[in-house]
């Protein structure tokens, strides 16, 4: 049984011992009745899918194949890194299908958007985007196998129901495999002449009782990564990068490489200078007959670097000038009421600033992808987040038509963002073309830690203006850190709306004069995105600061978080200030608005769930922290502990309000993720350069939280809500408010209270 | 030229003694199970068993193990149906699921020299297995729920 589904927080989780597969089997649990669903079951409402690149195709005969002995194939068109997109999307299909999760196969997509629209998988936008696509395509080939039925029996459709896996009418029984030809090929109906299931219909959607898409095969080894795809004549390559961005190989020993067993080719790889969008930064490939021939074939290499123009990125050096920075005003982008006033006039002014290092993400599966270049034609196998972006890119870099690259997706051994970047495999395509057979790059470790896209360095600083009352009337929040734009074009110093709408402008506390404003920073290295990117610091600065606000007016943590709120209201932007610009995470503002009561009710129900106010220990703490990200509010509740020097959480609670919730089970999953990897970006995750190069390299120094010293137990809280209320993001939203909520209990844990990412696991 | 014992299968691979037996058992054997994640013995994710303890097989050199039994993933049980492989679908375990072969060795480990572990010791047991993911919590439970039966 899914045992942990007893622990999550949601009411009507059923729970039912299974078979292999379904966790329902094939057991007919209840009747539909015979086409009465309503007819307003499911209202289509906007997204911002429908503006994605390629947008949202919504055709069954994509997606869906019904062989004649019955089972159904359905089409994953997004990647699957560990989120469960894979397994949730087919879930959706084939539950508003009827179909019999048993008899589902799923298949994925290869990097194709034209034909199966956006899949781009990042952003925390696969349910937000494809629930509604999913519905309907499940729905639409119900509809065609009830017409197809009742077309062969000669009956009105009205008679026909489908339900597991049968349509049936009168003494008319039909397997779907039995009319699988004949309802494929049916007209494929318009979403309004749909008869959608009703809620209290769904068999899996909302129930979080199937097993993940890839268990069996995980659980046995057989589970396929990039690494795992073998052809004939296979290559395998590693490449020397140059440690600084921007940088060339001066002198290197091809002999003394070639010399190792098993090595085939030296081959330099055209360099990069920044921007460097997805190109590879170019190095020393050497391709051999097995990995580790390779990798003891680049040690042999001896290269002397060229640094180039960011040889001189000091980290600490830079920290301290974006600090000075953000003292001063920056490019003002959002201005709401008279901030000046506000501050002329206070009681007093409350100020901090706080930073972040760079992270990377470190997937446990490092970088690697296979390519074969032959004749003209690019295959590849890679372990990618943007496969069409893939396929387009390796196209331009080999100056090929993408309609002669063929991407096919492996799982993915994590993903993070950083396999949406995809010059790892530009790498094994140029090798491949270059030496005449398939090759597949790996990155080792190393490699990954040094050579990312990484998270950008920031410094957030933050003021208050109190009144003699002890009231917040005014806020100003610079906010610096290097652009990821500067990855993609000439650097001008400044983020860009999709940065700044991560919980920057977006700040949704009650109060009446508000200033945000960015400072510059230039990039030294690339930036990329992270899991839950500008939130990360946001929340920190934000969630650290409402506890320093506690700590300055003598008040209680949860009740100066709920005073900040307010009463509940829907944010109006332009009242609020927000610049016109505002970027509310792709969505139409008007269907995902900020709701600020959604806000106040995590953090209650996060809150209650550790017993907020209970006597801890001494050395031990409650620390409380909520965001709203990827319009989706969590709330964090973690009670910390210190022994012997050593920050520990034995009890974590999250709560998330995501709107409806169709995989429960794989939203709580994510929650867990969330409060691992967010205990990790709060002590540990901390990337530093000196002389325009990383410092770190393995997880000698680069260390993650670990079984030894975990959350211990994670509660998940999910609020309970309709189909109606839109989903929104999962897969990210439960990062941001981890490390601010860790740094508020270890204040009180401890009284000290921390304002730089990462921590350190020790105090 | 070296003979490895692979999932109680002789098998010849042709590479020096120095060769990781990760890259043996990849590259050469073709058991693409047994994961690559660090190379240097401290993420778990290549854990296999020589003569029935969990070793780091970046870490073991083909030379050292000859004449020893090699058991990956693949080989855990013939059907797929170690009780821990049980108990982590029950649990549904994995999140991206990269690192879960050497999660289910170490355990595998683990559980065959102290069948009955408290708590405590699955936690030490466990550490030297990173998963990113952060699914530790889903783990350890596995691990309990497969020896004690719940």
């Amino acid at each position: 049984m899914l045992k942990y589904l007893e622990k999550t927080v949601m009411p009507n989780i059923l729970i039912r011992k299974t078979s292999r597969r379904g966790f329902l089997g094939g057991s007919a649990a209840f009747a539909l009745a015979a086409y009465a669903m309503p007819a307003d079951a499911f209202p289509r409402w906007p997204t911002g899918g429908e503006s994605m690149p390629n947008g949202i195709v919504e055709d069954p005969l994509i997606f869906v194949s019904i062989d004649t002995d019955g089972t159904v194939t359905l089409v994953a068109h997004r990647s699957e890194m560990g989120t469960g997109s894979r397994t949730s999307l087919p879930m959706i299909m084939a539950d508003e299908m009827e179909a019999d999760w048993d008899r589902v196969k799923i298949v994925q997509a290869e990097g194709d958007e034209p034909k199966y629209g956006n899949q781009d998988t990042d952003g925390s936008r696969s349910l937000r985007h494809h629930i509604q696509m999913a519905r309907k395509i499940g729905g639409a080939v119900r509809h065609m196998i009830r017409h197809a039925a009742a077309q062969s029996w000669g009956v009105d459709p009205s008679t026909v129901t489908v339900e597991n896996h049968e349509a049936r009418s009168g003494t008319n029984r039909a397997d779907f495999g039995a009319l699988a030809a004949a309802a494929m090929a049916m007209p494929v109906p318009a979403h309004e002449d749909i008869a959608y299931k009703s809620e209290d219909e769904f068999r899996y959607i909302g129930k979080g009782r199937v097993q993940i898409t890839d268990l069996h095969d995980i659980t046995t080894g057989r589970a396929v990564y990039g690494a795992d795809v073998t052809l004939p004549g296979m290559k395998f390559a590693v490449v020397a990068r140059p440690p600084v961005v921007g940088g060339k190989a001066v002198s290197y020993d091809a002999e003394a490489a070639l010399a190792v067993p098993g090595v085939e080719h030296v081959h330099e790889l055209p360099y990069s200078i920044m921007p460097t969008q997805f190109a590879p930064l170019g190095g020393i490939a050497v391709v051999a007959s097995n990995t580790w021939a390779a990798i003891q074939g680049r040690e042999a290499l001896d290269i002397s670097w060229d640094g180039g123009p960011h040889a001189e990125y000091d980290s600490a050096t830079f920290m301290a000038e974006m600090i000075a920075e953000a003292e001063k005003p920056g490019i003002i982008l959002r201005e709401q009421g008279d901030p000046d006033m506000a501050f002329t006039d206070a009681a007093r002014i409350v100020s901090r600033t706080y930073t972040q290092d760079h992270i990377a993400h470190i997937p446990m599966e490092p970088p690697v992808a296979l390519a074969s270049y032959e004749g003209g034609k690019l295959e590849i196998w890679a372990p990618v987040q943007s496969p069409y972006a893939t396929r387009t890119g390796t196209a331009e870099a080999l100056g090929l038509d993408p309609e002669d690259v063929k991407v096919n997706v492996t799982l993915l051994g994590g993903g993070f963002g950083r396999k949406s970047k995809a010059d790892f495999v530009t790498e094994a395509a140029l090798l491949s073309r270059e030496v005449g057979a398939p090759v597949r790059v790996q990155w080792t470790r190393e490699d990954d830690v040094r050579h990312s896209f990484y998270h950008t360095t920031s410094a957030e600083r933050i003021e208050a203006a109190i009144d003699e009352t002890g009231k917040i009337k005014g806020w100003r929040h610079n906010s610096v850190a290097p652009s990821i734009l500067s990855t993609f074009a000439p650097d001008g110093g400044n983020q860009f709306p999709i940065e700044t709408g991560m919980g920057h402008v977006d700040m949704p506390f009650d109060i009446p004069h508000v200033r945000c404003d960015n400072g510059k920073a230039l990039a030294h290295t690339r930036i990329g995105w992270f899991r839950a990117v500008s939130n990360i610091p946001r929340a920190w600065a934000i969630g650290s600061f409402v506890g320093e606000l506690a700590q300055e007016l003598g008040r209680d943590d949860l009740q100066t978080w709920l005073d900040l709120i307010g009463t509940p209201r829907t944010v109006d932007p332009v009242a609020e200030g927000y610049p016109e610009s505002f970027w509310n995470y792709g969505e139409p503002y008007a269907e995902f608005p900020i709701e600020t009561g959604r806000l106040a009710n995590v953090l209650r129900m996060a809150a209650d769930g550790i017993g907020y106010g209970k006597d801890v220990g001494d050395g031990e703490g409650i620390g409380l922290a909520a965001h709203r990200s990827f319009v989706s509010y969590v709330a964090c509740a973690v009670h910390v502990k210190v022994v012997d020097g050593r920050i520990m959480v034995p009890e974590m609670h999250l709560a998330i309000d995501c709107g409806f919730a169709a995989n429960p089970e794989r939203i709580e999953s994510q929650m867990q993720g969330a409060a691992v990897m967010g205990m990790t970006t709060a002590l540990n995750s901390g990337i530093t350069f000196e002389n325009g190069a990383v410092m770190q390299s393995n997880f000698y120094d680069y260390d993650v939280v670990r079984s030894d010293n975990y959350p211990l137990n994670v509660v998940t809280h999910i609020v309970p809500h309709p189909f109606s209320v839109h989903s929104t993001g999962v897969g990210e939203p439960g990062m941001p408010p981890v490390p601010p909520a860790i740094a508020n209990g270890l204040f009180h844990a401890t009284g000290m209270r921390k304002r730089h990412l990462p921590i350190g696991v020790e105090i | 030229m070296a003979k490895l014992d692979l999932n109680g299968i002789t098998t010849d691979v042709d590479v020096s003694d120095d060769m990781p037996l990760l890259w043996a058992i990849r590259d050469l054997a073709g058991l693409p199970g047994t994961k690559y994640g660090c190379g240097v013995g401290l993420c778990g994710a290549c854990t296999v068993h020589v003569d029935g303890k969990a070793v780091r097989s970046c870490q073991t050199t083909v030379g050292e193990v000859s004449g020893a039994a090699i058991t990956t993933i693949e080989g855990l049980d013939s059907a797929g149906d170690h009780r821990l492989q049980r108990a982590w679908r029950d649990l549904n375990v994995p999140q991206c699921g990269f690192c879960q072969s050497g999660q289910i060795m170490q355990a595998a480990s683990l559980l065959a020299e102290n069948p009955k572990p408290t708590d405590q010791e699955i936690l030490d047991a466990m550490a030297g297995n990173v998963c990113r993911c952060g699914c530790y919590q889903r783990i350890v439970e596995a691990v309990r729920v497969a020896s004690t039966g719940s």
